[in-house]
């Protein structure tokens, strides 16, 4: 308010106003958001049917959840930087029928070495994209969009029209997908190990921050000599790692695999990291708050049946939430820059 | 002190450094020498090579020829880390921050303290972030993000970051241009308390006061190419002044007397809460009514919310007596107004698109039969207001980008004469362009108010106003503080109404 | 003016020395712009598959090519001036599933198309004007945006249809959709997308709006600085981009006699792909409309090609994927290398951007 004709003269020690924590609880309040609205949704839904929080069904959200909260931690790791990947279903689709068609030609593959090729899978396909990304310097929308078709070609001329059917894989690798440690599925837990690590390295080490430095002023990371291009190409490579780890998780889930898996999921995937905050041109938000749009994005689906609204709204819901989340963040914002303006403001 | 060679070499030198772009020779020949404990002064016109002298230094770019030396040893900077790693800190014009990050990762990005496992060490980033404050004698808090700081809190970070690199040789390109007296005082504290513990400083800036105040020695620079150095003691400011132009300078300021004629611009009670309050003023045909005050003081604002391109709150805007609808700078430029905006490569022009485009883009509707646009009628308009500019450009189809700064703002004028206006506004008409378009402006600004246009100009160039305006209007905090005439106007008048003071001065 | 600053060239104060032969260097840059190119890459297909595939070159063949694109060929239209503009538009295909199902709907409930077929195209532009309002009011990045707009959308379209089909489109209004000029087998809808085509064209390339169009793209401070109203134009856009979508729908409704809340799903990326093929920017301020229809046909051309030589359709997204990219890359390795020649020349705008 009238900041500039009414401050007269405030001590010049107090530069940047003391608002920083209120802008610090800004951005918790994202994550906590998030969780407030999954945890109402868990907890209307359960009034209207107590069944939905019974172990089995609470398994399978985590099951249901777990490819969509891996895919959007990789993500979030390219849209810090200012980029996107549009490849990530494609991928997923590939390196699936790749673990299928690995198991299918040599039935006596150990289990290991088949994960480890179908996650390699990934990485390689990870790799183009960061290569053109980073080397070719061609916008990330345009290339990814690219590789998408070109992945997913790919993957169907492998296919060319087979199926593979879980009869085709060993039960070790199939149990996997089924198997359960304390009541939570393995798969789940895998997903929770990706959060933590990612979610840790992001904060912690110095080429995590340089990604958000990246994102957030390019030609300042440049003169502040951080390696641009390694570094956007490293997100990418480990973007494809983690949705090549998502194509492995869900062959030994599915069991069923044929060309056309993961088709069309790159959109939700951006979605779930722009409802957990994550701005989509690049230099915030956190994995955590990707994971928790994605399993709430999730749980929309499941929860939906059961409040006695049809399955048809699903998609609905999720368009207003991504819409809510953006608009949102735009409000909040626009609130926290004007008091941080507010705060700093002094005479000549 | 730095009168005798030192007999230690210097930190950091240039040897008979050259760079080309495309076909344009950015830098010939030019050696130059930082020595510990002096604050070094650069001083050349916009586009005498400074620039790219500096990204030199910073490892931005390589020279085609020479070399840079660290204490006595040649070396090659193939990127700002390699710069950085020989302990030279370059705060350039514009603070580069993260603006999401906190104020100590910006400090710190890359180079943050680490705890066992390579760790980010925050408690200790934070703590080294407060003392380097502390050194600086301010308090920002460590853990906000950069957005929403000033341009001076942005500065101080700036400068933080090269304290906590430890820098050996300090670059600062024109860092007072956005700073408050008060705070360029600030810096200048740093920057001597830097010099004494040994530091070499290379200061550039187009204040002379603040060179001649600061610097110990003074290098001069013109299209390119090295002219001179000496010491400050032996220079005066027209010395170095005919050495930057390399000729006499003519009068600067050809303001020709003219008859004011009716009152064109009325503008009364503007208001934008927050930010500008209660402004009015009038303008007649013939007249320079020039707004000046410091930077940050409302004047831009006030211009943008008259042409319609920022909003206001309440007050009105008048041109020959009638109402302008607010917040439509197309009902501005209908009633006859045209706006030479201060930020040239950001509001004045687009800068992909051609010459042609650019000149012709305000009036793209009146040079269109029935909606369709002729490329030869867009041509045609373009070569003839190009011509009468003067406009030196290879061809009407290249990218403004590829301009000069001065033949850039002569396209911006163009782009606004050629709409025959009635009332020019021109915010700061003559920042970033050498000497000579400068005082061509200047001629064509007295000509225009001459055939009867009313011309507002805002400046931040004291000479500027005194020279040009028949009115100035003071601006201090977001309210017009005085009133002057020329004959009134003085420099000491001006700065005290610009400041606040309550003095009665002249 | 003052005289020690005048123009330098030739000596009479031609600023711009002497007159460029205007014919020979039009032709010269027109021939080296990204456009070229895309079409010339159309007649080379065009060429090829005529030798290589039987029965390619009949018109036969042009009408059911005509028939595969038309969709895309119609969104690619104001697709390309949004993408112009430096925004993106992806809920086009859920805007034309949900006109498609509102369609089927509205003719289950006994309404005649006479009457459907305008609501629908309101219908469409409405949905495009939720799109631009969000972006242009409340300031949100138009990728978001339509990324959410194109869940919401779909979503309201199986809210609407359900899993349900509707097929009983009247047999005159579904082959006239069809319709053939007269003795060739050539659709009637070709003219009605050469008439859209032409009209953004001139809009783009002809008119003062196209003109803002680019300094938008380009710098939008800008161009409000020069009097365009930059929230207004953008509008507008969306609310095209949103009838023609709708537009689209009611073709590929009558053209598959069959209204379903999934017609079209994943489209949206294969108009953005025909248009960044076509040569436009994604970063808006650069490209044009003769190539963005040079990509939609080549792009068909391909298919038809491939489908005729009997290779499986979904292999053909290597094709698409891969001319995309090399679309993309060639140009900026080209750039590269003669950055190399002479280094630091300002490169590429690498990271400075997203998407």
């Amino acid at each position: 308010m009238s900041a500039v004709s009414t401050s007269a003269q405030p001590p010049l020690q107090e530069h940047g106003g003391g608002d920083a924590k209120a802008d610090r609880k800004l951005r918790q309040v994202r994550e906590v958001g998030i969780l407030l609205a999954l945890v109402l949704l868990v907890v209307a839904t359960t009034i209207v049917n107590p069944n939905f929080l019974s172990a089995q069904s609470v398994r399978d959200l985590l099951l249901g959840a777990t490819l969509l909260t891996i895919l959007a931690v990789g993500q979030t790791l390219v849209i810090v930087t200012r980029s996107v990947d549009l490849s990530v279903g494609s991928i997923l689709g590939l390196s699936a029928f790749a673990v299928g068609s690995l198991f299918a030609a040599f039935p006596t593959m150990p289990v290991p070495v088949a994960i480890i090729a179908g996650v390699l899978v990934g990485t390689v396909c990870g790799a183009v994209n960061g290569a053109l990304v980073a080397l070719a310097r061609v916008p990330a929308l345009v290339v990814t969009l690219g590789t998408l078709y070109i992945f997913r070609g790919i993957d169907y001329w492998w296919a060319s029209g087979k199926q593979i059917n879980a009869s085709d894989m060993p039960s070790a690798f199939l149990g996997m997908g089924r198997a359960s440690v304390l009541g939570i599925p393995v798969l789940a837990l895998v997903a929770v190990l990706v959060v933590a690590v990612v979610g840790w390295y992001l904060t912690s080490y110095r080429s995590g921050r340089e990604l958000y430095a990246i994102g957030s002023e390019p030609a300042a990371a440049r003169l502040s000599g951080i390696p641009v291009d390694r570094r956007i190409f490293m997100a990418f490579v480990a973007n494809g790692t983690l949705a090549g780890l998502a194509g492995v998780l869900y062959a030994a889930r599915f069991g069923t695999l044929d060309a056309t898996v993961g088709t069309g999921l790159e959109l939700q995937v951006v979605a779930a990291a722009v409802v957990g905050g994550v701005a989509i041109f690049g230099g915030s938000g956190t994995v955590l708050g990707a994971a928790l749009g994605a399993v709430l994005l999730t749980t929309i689906g499941s929860a939906l049946p059961i409040l006695r609204v049809s399955g048809f709204w699903q998609q609905a819901v999720v368009g207003l939430l991504i819409l809510t989340a953006i608009g949102l963040d735009r409000v909040l914002a626009v609130r926290a820059e004007r008091k941080l303006r507010g705060g700093q403001s002094r005479g000549a | 002190m730095a009168q005798e060679p030192p007999p230690v070499p210097p930190p950091l030198a240039l040897v008979g450094a050259a760079k080309s772009f495309g076909a344009v020779k950015a830098l010939q020949g030019v050696s130059l020498e930082l020595r510990a404990g002096e604050i070094h002064a650069l001083c050349g016109e916009n586009g005498a090579g400074k620039s790219t002298l500096v990204k030199m230094i910073a490892g931005v770019h390589r020279p085609d020829e020479g070399h840079v030396e660290v204490d006595g040893a040649p070396i090659e900077f193939a990127r700002p880390a390699d710069a950085q790693q020989a302990g030279v800190a370059v705060i350039y014009q514009e603070p580069t921050l993260f603006p999401d990050l906190s104020v100590a990762e910006n400090i710190f990005m890359g180079r943050q303290p680490l705890a066992r496992g390579r760790r980010i060490d925050r408690p200790a980033m934070h703590a080294a972030t407060e003392a380097l404050f502390a050194r600086l004698g301010v308090h920002i808090d460590p853990a906000r993000p950069a957005k929403g700081l000033s341009i001076a809190d942005q500065q101080l970070i700036e400068i933080a970051k090269a304290l906590s690199l430890q820098a050996r040789v300090l670059v600062m390109d024109e860092p007072t241009a956005a700073l408050s007296g008060v705070e360029v005082e600030r810096l200048f504290t740093v920057a001597r308390s830097l010099r004494d513990s040994g530091a070499a400083i290379l200061f550039i800036s187009h204040r002379f006061d603040e060179v001649f105040d600061l610097c110990d020695r003074i290098t001069v620079m013109r299209d390119g190419r090295y002219i001179s150095t000496d010491p400050v003691a032996e220079l005066t400011v027209d010395a170095v002044v005919r050495k930057m132009v390399g000729r006499d300078i003519a009068a600067l300021f050809p303001k020709q007397d003219t008859e004011p004629g009716e009152v064109v611009l009325e503008v009364e009670g503007l208001t934008r809460t927050g930010v500008f309050s209660d402004v009015g003023f009038t303008v007649r045909a013939g007249e320079i009514v020039a707004l000046a005050g410091l930077v940050g003081a409302g004047r831009s604002e006030v211009v943008r919310a008259v042409f319609g391109v920022d909003p206001y709150d309440s007050g009105r805007v008048l041109v020959n007596g009638r109402p302008l609808r607010k917040g439509r700078p197309a009902a501005a430029m209908a009633a006859g107004i045209a706006l030479v905006p201060e930020d040239r490569r950001q509001q004045g022009l687009v800068m992909e698109l051609s010459v042609e485009r650019n000149a012709t883009l305000t009036r793209r509707w009146a040079l269109s039969r029935f909606g369709w646009l002729r490329r030869s009628t867009e041509e045609r308009t373009a070569r003839e207001w190009t011509r009468r500019m003067q406009v030196k450009a290879g061809s009407l189809s290249d990218a403004v980008a590829t301009l000069s700064g001065g033949n850039q703002q002569k396209v911006v004028l163009a782009k606004w004469l050629s709409t025959d206006p009635a009332v020019l506004i021109v915010d700061e008409p003559t920042r970033g362009i050498d000497v000579g378009t400068k005082s061509e402006v200047h001629r064509l600004l007295s000509e225009l108010a001459g055939r009867g246009l009313a011309v507002v100009m805002v400046s931040s160039e004291l000479p500027e106003v005194l020279g040009m305006a028949d009115r100035i209007l003071v601006m201090h905090e977001g309210r017009v503080s005085a009133e002057l005439s020329r004959a009134q106007a003085t420099e000491e008048s001006v700065m005290y109404a610009a400041t606040g003071q309550r003095e009665d001065a002249a | 003016m003052a005289p020690e600053v005048t123009a330098p060239s030739s000596g009479q104060g031609a600023p711009f020395g002497p007159d460029r032969a205007p014919r020979g260097g039009t032709l010269r840059r027109l021939l080296a712009t990204r456009e070229a190119s895309v079409l010339g890459a159309l007649v080379v297909t065009v060429i090829l598959a005529s030798f290589w595939v039987d029965g390619f070159f009949t018109d036969r063949t042009a009408g059911f090519l005509i028939l595969d694109v038309t969709a895309i060929a119609l969104i690619a239209l104001p697709m390309t001036l949004i993408v112009i503009t430096g925004e993106i538009d992806l809920s086009v295909a859920s805007i034309l599933g949900l006109t498609s199902a509102v369609m089927g709907q509205l003719w289950f409930l006994g309404l005649p198309l006479e009457t459907i077929v305008p609501l629908c195209l309101a219908l469409g532009a409405v949905l495009g004007a939720i799109n631009g309002l969000l972006v242009t009011v409340a300031g949100l990045p138009s990728l978001a945006v339509t990324i959410g707009t194109m869940a919401l959308y779909r979503g309201l379209a199986y809210v609407i249809l359900g899993d349900r089909a509707v097929a009983d489109f009247p047999r005159s209004w579904t082959s006239g959709a069809t319709q053939r000029l007269g003795e060739t087998a050539i659709p009637w809808v070709v003219l009605l997308i050469a008439a859209l085509a032409v009209v953004f064209g001139i809009v783009l390339h002809a008119t003062p709006i196209g003109r803002s169009l680019y300094a938008i793209g380009s710098n939008d401070e800008a161009a409000r600085f020069a009097g365009i109203s930059v929230r207004m134009t953008k509008l507008w856009l969306f609310v095209a981009s949103g009838a023609v979508s709708a537009l689209a729908g009611v073709f590929w409704t009558l053209q598959y006699s069959s209204a379903r809340a999934d017609n079209a799903f994943g489209l949206e990326l294969s108009v953005v792909a025909a248009v960044l093929l076509g040569g436009v920017s994604i970063f808006g301020g650069l490209g044009a409309l003769p190539g963005v229809i040079g990509g939609v046909l080549l792009l068909g051309t391909i298919r038809k090609a491939l489908e005729l030589a009997d290779v499986s359709s979904d292999t053909l997204s290597v094709v698409t994927g891969l001319l995309l990219v090399i679309s993309v890359v060639a140009p900026n390795i080209v750039a590269r290398l003669k950055e190399r020649r002479r280094p630091d020349t300002p490169s590429v705008p690498a990271h400075s951007n997203q998407r």
